[in-house]
């Protein structure tokens, strides 16, 4: 048989077909990421310049609406310094390692109805493999580029991991009890029939310290202590220029989508909304990502930052608690019930 | 094969480049993990020998210099300069210039407390006291060009009074301005004021105790914090502050958070100084009748009148009238501290020695006292919270 004659036998094209569908769906969630942390850092820029009495981007087209465009042009040609005593092919890797963990999660989130790239049954649990495995990026590039600042702030983000990636995955255990999956679409499903069709009210707690640790596992303020300009200049990623910084900024944002988008899935319904938004079946789930998105930006020009040694208390002393007491809640309720 | 390295503290080079160290002030830190063993401040990265410019220059001309002294709040500096040598000449400014130099000095305190607050906060990691901070500044900022033409470097005080009278509109912009500025505070103070990160940032980091203070030469401010009711413009009034009315706030326990709502109150209380001065400005002269022998005369007049001219010719080339011989020391109170000028004069029109007490040099020293047994972290709050300016530290 010639290759075209297997091709067209009616097994080998459905698999080909399947495979295109899923590369097809590979390229647009990661072309709508790209651009939606195109226009989150505008947002970001926009959100938190309004609320501090001045305009934010205003040069790059009408209300600059293109200074995106015109950062992402920048960062690719900027020069790309590798300081002489880094650890070069470490220092290659740590922000591919960070931007791929952050990228992959994607794939196991259902947008819409049906529209998921990888519909496994072990959803939940892949996100939090990766975004533990997105804080190897950090570590390895603050140890990486030899420099001081860098390598506190290394140290400092292993150690948020550590505290934060138990609490937030402790605080999911209550969602995953109450919907007897980790199957992310399952998740969304068992959420109707509940009021207002959110697991957030009954899982109160849990959605409580998901956010919390959300937020510090984002490295974002309050709790970015690992890129505490003030203190670290800039952490990690002080060496980074370029392209390669590029990658730690699309990781960061990507993150903060990323958790935003698990927030919604599993704590607010996914796709489902009062009322069915017609030809956009991903409407309700955007709206409410970009209300957590902003709720980060919110935070961020609020709160001045935590010190090392007491984020570290607060995960062990308040978040863990506080799961695990969501956990014995839901139980027993799941019990009584 | 490996060899057994031993363990050694991570030697940490804070600045004179790095975004919280207010200018180029340079902390080496010895580092056990996250914990300050050692801190060791470097100064001298802006010295530009001030002092000894002014040795060979006029009383009159060196006045620009006390400018770049604290260059966040210029003319607190100008006016603790000509007080000091009018106290050398032995003259005594109007009381219109009086109290048009105690309003331009508190103006000066509320500007430089609002940039020590921004910065403060935005090392805590607070971002938008900052540009609330800026906001208000900037107001200060018009204001001193509406009064003088210049923002930054103002060099508005003269010996023996003020260069220019003020008009009706900058007083009533002024009155706006401290009608307003108590609301701004508040707005401050809502963001920061009970917040449980910055609380929790602030209350017991950097404490230092009544004695420990004044052995450590502390003052403003930050002596104030750890209780000591000590103020110049009360224990030794120039100007017009045996005139107008103010309280001294006094903080408790000494730590970073009793700093800051020393300084939150010092700005209500220099702007009730300000409210103060616009409604009791006396008429009158804003120049000492013996002026012409310090200052120079308006330009009209040198080209019209002889007698202004010998003053212009002579203020250049020799220097105001030959100052009295001997020695003197006065202190002003400056948003940062105790700004003292000390003057060794050898009977001619430049100082012998000019020695400039700055409180930013004496506050930069008790740093290592603050730091070391604390966090990275708790060094950047105690930079924020003794308040130095390096241009002034440095001279």
């Amino acid at each position: 048989m010639s290759i075209f004659e297997t091709i067209i036998q009616p097994d080998t094209f459905d698999v080909l077909i399947k495979i295109g569908i899923i590369l097809l769906k590979i390229v647009i969630v990661v072309a709508a990421a790209m651009l939606h942390v195109m226009y989150a850092t505008y947002f970001e820029r926009k959100s938190i310049g309004h609320m501090q009495v001045r305009l934010g981007p205003m040069e790059v087209g009408p209300h600059g609406v293109l200074q995106p465009i015109a950062d992402g042009v920048k960062l690719f040609f900027k020069e790309d310094i590798i300081p002489a005593d880094a650890d070069k092919p470490v220092f290659y890797i740590a922000p591919v390692i960070s931007l791929v963990a952050a990228l992959s999660s994607l794939s196991v989130i259902p947008f819409f109805k049906g529209f998921v790239i990888a519909n496994i049954n072990i959803g939940l649990l892949f996100i939090l493999a990766m975004s533990s495995l997105g804080a190897y990026g950090i570590i390895i590039s603050g140890w990486a580029s030899n420099s001081k600042y860098s390598f506190l702030g290394g140290l400092r983000s292993s150690a948020q991991v550590i505290s934060y990636e138990i609490a937030m995955g402790l605080s999911l255990v209550g969602v995953m009890m109450m919907a007897g999956s980790l199957n992310i679409s399952d998740i969304v499903n068992a959420q109707a029939a509940y009021p207002l069709r959110v697991y957030a009210i009954p899982q109160m707690l849990g959605f409580f310290v998901f956010m919390v640790a959300g937020i510090a596992e984002t490295n974002r303020a309050p709790f970015d202590l690992p890129e505490a300009e003030s203190e670290l200049v800039a952490g990690y990623f002080v060496e980074y220029s370029g392209i390669r910084f590029a990658m730690f900024y699309l990781s960061e944002y990507i993150g903060m989508i990323v958790i935003s988008l698990i927030a919604v899935v599993c704590f607010l319904g996914g796709w489902s909304g009062p009322f069915d938004i017609p030809y956009v079946p991903f409407a309700w789930l955007l709206l409410k990502v970009y209300f957590f998105i902003f709720f980060y930006y919110w935070i961020r020009a609020t709160l001045p930052r935590y010190r090392y040694d007491q984020l570290m208390s607060l995960g062990w002393k308040l978040l863990i608690p506080l799961a695990l007491l969501n956990i014995v809640i839901t139980g027993i309720a799941k019990l009584m019930l | 094969m490996a060899e057994v390295n031993e363990v050694k503290e991570l030697v940490v080079n804070m600045g004179p480049q790095h975004p919280a160290t207010h200018g180029v002030l340079r902390l080496v830190l010895q580092l056990d993990g996250e914990t300050v063993v050692k801190c060791t401040p470097h100064v001298g990265y802006l010295h530009r020998g001030i002092e000894k410019l002014g040795e060979n220059m006029t009383y009159l001309s060196a006045l620009p210099l006390t400018d770049r002294l604290d260059y966040i709040a210029s003319m607190s500096n100008n006016v603790g300069y000509v007080v000091a040598v009018e106290k050398l000449f032995g003259i005594e400014a109007p009381e219109r210039a009086k109290f048009i130099r105690t309003m331009v000095a508190e103006m000066s305190r509320i500007s430089s407390h609002i940039i020590w607050l921004g910065t403060h906060a935005l090392d805590i990691g607070a971002m938008t006291p900052f540009l609330y901070a800026f906001r208000e500044r900037e107001w200060i900022l018009d204001l001193f060009e509406m009064l003088c033409g210049a923002r930054l470097t103002v060099s508005y005080p003269r010996i023996g009074g003020v260069r220019n009278d003020v008009t009706q509109e900058f007083l009533d912009s002024l009155y706006r301005f401290a009608e307003e500025f108590p609301k701004r505070i508040e707005e401050y103070e809502t963001l920061i004021d009970k917040n449980r990160i910055w609380l929790k940032r602030t209350k017991g980091i950097g404490i230092i105790s009544k004695e420990e203070a004044i052995n450590w030469g502390l003052t403003g401010a930050t002596l104030r914090g750890s209780g000591v009711p000590y103020d110049v413009r009360k224990y030794a009034p120039y100007d017009a502050y045996d005139k107008v009315e103010f309280d001294i706030p006094i903080g408790e326990n000494g730590d970073v958070y009793d700093r800051y709502r020393v300084r939150m109150a010092e700005m209500r209380q220099a702007n009730r100084i300000l409210k103060q001065c616009i409604e009791k400005l006396p008429e009158g002269p804003i120049m000492a009748p013996d002026a012409p022998k310090f200052t120079l005369p308006p330009k009209d007049r040198v080209l019209k009148d002889m007698e202004s001219l010998i003053h212009h010719f002579v203020l250049i080339t020799k220097g105001p009238m030959a100052a009295p011989e001997g020695e003197i020391y006065v202190a002003t109170e400056v948003p940062k501290g105790e700004l003292g000028f000390y003057f060794v004069s050898d009977g001619t029109g430049r100082p012998y020695r000019m020695r400039v007490r700055a409180p930013s040099f004496v506050h930069a020293s008790v740093l290592p006292r603050l730091c070391e047994g604390g966090l990275v972290a708790d060094v950047i709050a105690n930079i924020g919270t003794i308040d130095i300016v390096l241009g002034e530290c440095d001279r």
